[in-house]
């Protein structure tokens, strides 16, 4: 009886061991994202690759340039080639978005482990904190403190990070009230732990995972804010190529050339997209059993 | 005798809830002495497990220590600090729960989990750490250590998982053990290994346990002495064959005729009558009275102190050998 149960245990060890691997391609959503974000992602590496003019080199004499062989999306009012524009702004954007993820993400973690796991002011200071931020509509904020910093993308890191931490903070207070009461926080406790090594080394490797998922899906709204800022003239500065700038700037020509502004908007559309699908899988992936 | 590893006397525990006081361990008192087990029973909400937690100063929240004494290996742990409690902890005394899935962390390696104790509490190096962690296995019967300390909790059977949970709280070499209910969790097989297991442990290892538990039997096998709470309250100590043969206190003999007995047929299993007391508003003089089969006038009229009743025995009853009468009228343990 004793090796049967052994090895019916042996089995499932052998089954979780696979689990990942055996669940990640049965995940739609998840291999649609991971393979969308994966060839942005590779595009924006290998933008100097797969592209045969600068980003910002001006050809004055072949502006507003319908598809051809050479300028493969046409070249815009500067005669600058879109197809580079489009692949280099993904590097700026995508780079930009994926900080402005982390900040957030990192100081939320930490002020929503803090004020979970001792409660008392420190969590009453936080509520107050979070309430306050809450208060304001995303946007509003976000443009109103990019537009007291000054224009440029340290100041929408700053902006998006004192807007942003709230969510994360918020996610991981409510998992750490609920994890801090398990008895593997007791036990490190009786085994004489720090309250920094239970909160770093035990509580947030458990906590963490709704976070993760929430970063994927806050990622298109900061990507979705940069472009607003760009679109705005608060966001990536000129020439660096930006997304956001892009539609911005294919705005005049809208009636005669619409394409200038579409096809950095069928980008976002797509990297969205692409995230989404990603967040989608990753929730079905990382949920617990 | 030397100086008792543990010396806690009359400890009073108090949880502060919305409709007034509630007094969880009322003037609890018992020794442990350097590797000796003790057997603390009662059931649900006798305050075995409040007065368990209080010798770690790991009380659950609204609960506080508010009279009495605690001295681990001399130290007064309801006077000390926070830091001196944590000192105390994992390598003074550790613990070991009832549930050892969700005492163990889901996410962390159990391997990791041995070995933290002893490189973040005994300062030693991972390399040592680790090599701690497989003699820990080894020791507590783990086969194959190097390749299950790669495992994850939920890759582990129950038994095995408590044999982790053994070598955890053994990781920080302490000289005391609290076992708050260690085999409740498990397989009847299993709960065998494990109580043989921790005994080898004390025997080899010399290592002093507190033994937490509502099951006679397992009480019996592990441990020489024993505690037996009531509403809070120690009721009745003294040596486990001694106490088996001739309760001193009607609830301890209660108690053991409700332990099913395959050698004496019964009509049907004796239970005591009646309900714990609510412990915010105990009743007066003998909390046991209400559900006393040997209750008279006095047992009423105050408070029972626990009352020498034999060499190293004691029972908080005023006609304690009554119980014993009824005990050698009809024993309660067969063979005794």
């Amino acid at each position: 009886m004793a090796v049967a149960a052994e090895a019916v245990v042996e089995a499932q060890i052998v089954e979780h061991r696979r689990g990942f691997a055996r669940r990640w391609y049965r995940t739609p959503s998840f291999v649609a994202g991971a393979s969308i974000l994966g060839l942005i992602v590779l595009a924006a590496l290998a933008a100097p690759l797969i592209t045969n003019h600068g980003p910002t080199s001006q050809d004055l004499l072949n502006t507003l340039q319908g598809p051809s062989s050479k300028h493969w999306l046409g070249t815009d009012d500067l005669g600058r080639d879109v197809w580079s524009r489009l692949v280099y702004g993904a590097r700026t954007d995508l780079k930009v978005a994926f900080l402005a993820v982390l900040f957030p993400f990192s100081i939320g973690t930490v002020i929503g482990l803090l004020s979970g796991y001792y409660g008392g002011w420190v969590d009453t200071i936080t509520n107050w904190l979070v309430n306050i931020v809450v208060a304001f509509p995303f946007y509003v904020l976000i443009i109103a403190l990019v537009f007291a910093l000054g224009p440029g993308t340290s100041s929408i890191y700053i902006a998006i990070t004192i807007v942003g931490w709230v969510s994360y903070a918020r996610i991981i207070r409510g998992e750490v009230l609920i994890a801090k009461r398990r008895d593997y926080v007791l036990a490190a406790k009786s085994g004489g732990l720090s309250d920094a090594r239970i909160l770093f080394r035990h509580l947030l490797p458990n906590v963490v995972t709704q976070a993760i998922v929430f970063a994927c899906s806050d990622i298109v709204l900061d990507i979705l804010a940069i472009i607003t800022l760009g679109y705005l003239g608060l966001g990536v500065q000129p020439p660096t190529p930006d997304w956001g700038r892009m539609i911005a700037d294919g705005q005049t020509f809208l009636t005669t050339h619409w394409e200038l502004s579409t096809i950095p908007g069928i980008a976002v559309v797509i990297t969205a997209l692409g995230l989404s699908l990603l967040a989608d899988g990753l929730a079905d992936l990382l949920r617990p059993e | 005798m030397s100086e008792p590893l543990l010396r806690v006397r009359d400890l009073r525990v108090e949880f502060a809830l919305a409709r007034g006081t509630l007094t969880a361990v009322d003037g609890a008192s018992f020794d442990v002495h350097r590797g000796e087990a003790l057997g603390v029973v009662g059931e649900s909400g006798s305050g075995k497990t409040i007065a368990l937690r209080s010798i770690v100063g790991l009380l659950p929240r609204g609960a506080k220590i508010t009279g009495g004494t605690v001295e681990v290996d001399g130290v007064d742990v309801t006077a000390a600090g926070e830091d001196r409690r944590r000192e105390l902890r994992g390598t003074t005394v550790s613990m070991i729960f009832q549930e050892p899935m969700t005492a163990l962390n889901p996410v962390m390696r159990v391997g990791d989990q041995i070995a933290e104790e002893p490189l973040v509490r005994l300062g030693q190096s991972r390399r040592a750490a680790k090599a701690d962690a497989l003699e820990l296995m080894r020791l507590v019967g783990i086969p194959d250590p190097v390749r299950r300390a790669e495992h994850y909790p939920h890759e582990l059977s129950g038994g095995m998982r408590q044999r982790v949970m053994i070598a955890i709280a053994l990781s920080g070499s302490p000289k005391l053990i609290l076992c708050d209910e260690p085999t409740t969790a498990l397989d009847v097989t299993i709960q065998d290994q494990i109580l043989k297991l921790l005994q080898r442990l004390q025997r080899e290892l010399d290592v002093a346990l507190v033994f937490v538990s509502h099951d006679l039997a397992v009480i019996a096998q592990t441990c020489r002495r024993l505690a037996v709470m009531y509403a809070g309250q120690v009721v009745e100590t003294g040596e486990v064959e001694t106490v088996f043969r001739e309760p001193r206190h009607p609830y301890t003999l209660g108690l053991l005729r409700s332990v099913p007995d395959f050698d004496v047929v019964r009509e049907r299993l004796a239970s005591i009558p009646g309900a714990p007391p609510d412990l915010a508003s105990p009743p007066q003089g003998c909390r046991f009275h209400p559900r006393c089969a040997f209750v008279q006038d006095d047992c009423l009229a105050s408070a029972i102190p626990l009352l020498e009743v034999g060499p190293g025995r004691a029972a908080r009853c005023l006609h304690h050998d009554q119980a014993a009468a009824d005990a050698r009228r009809e024993p309660v343990v067969a063979g005794a």
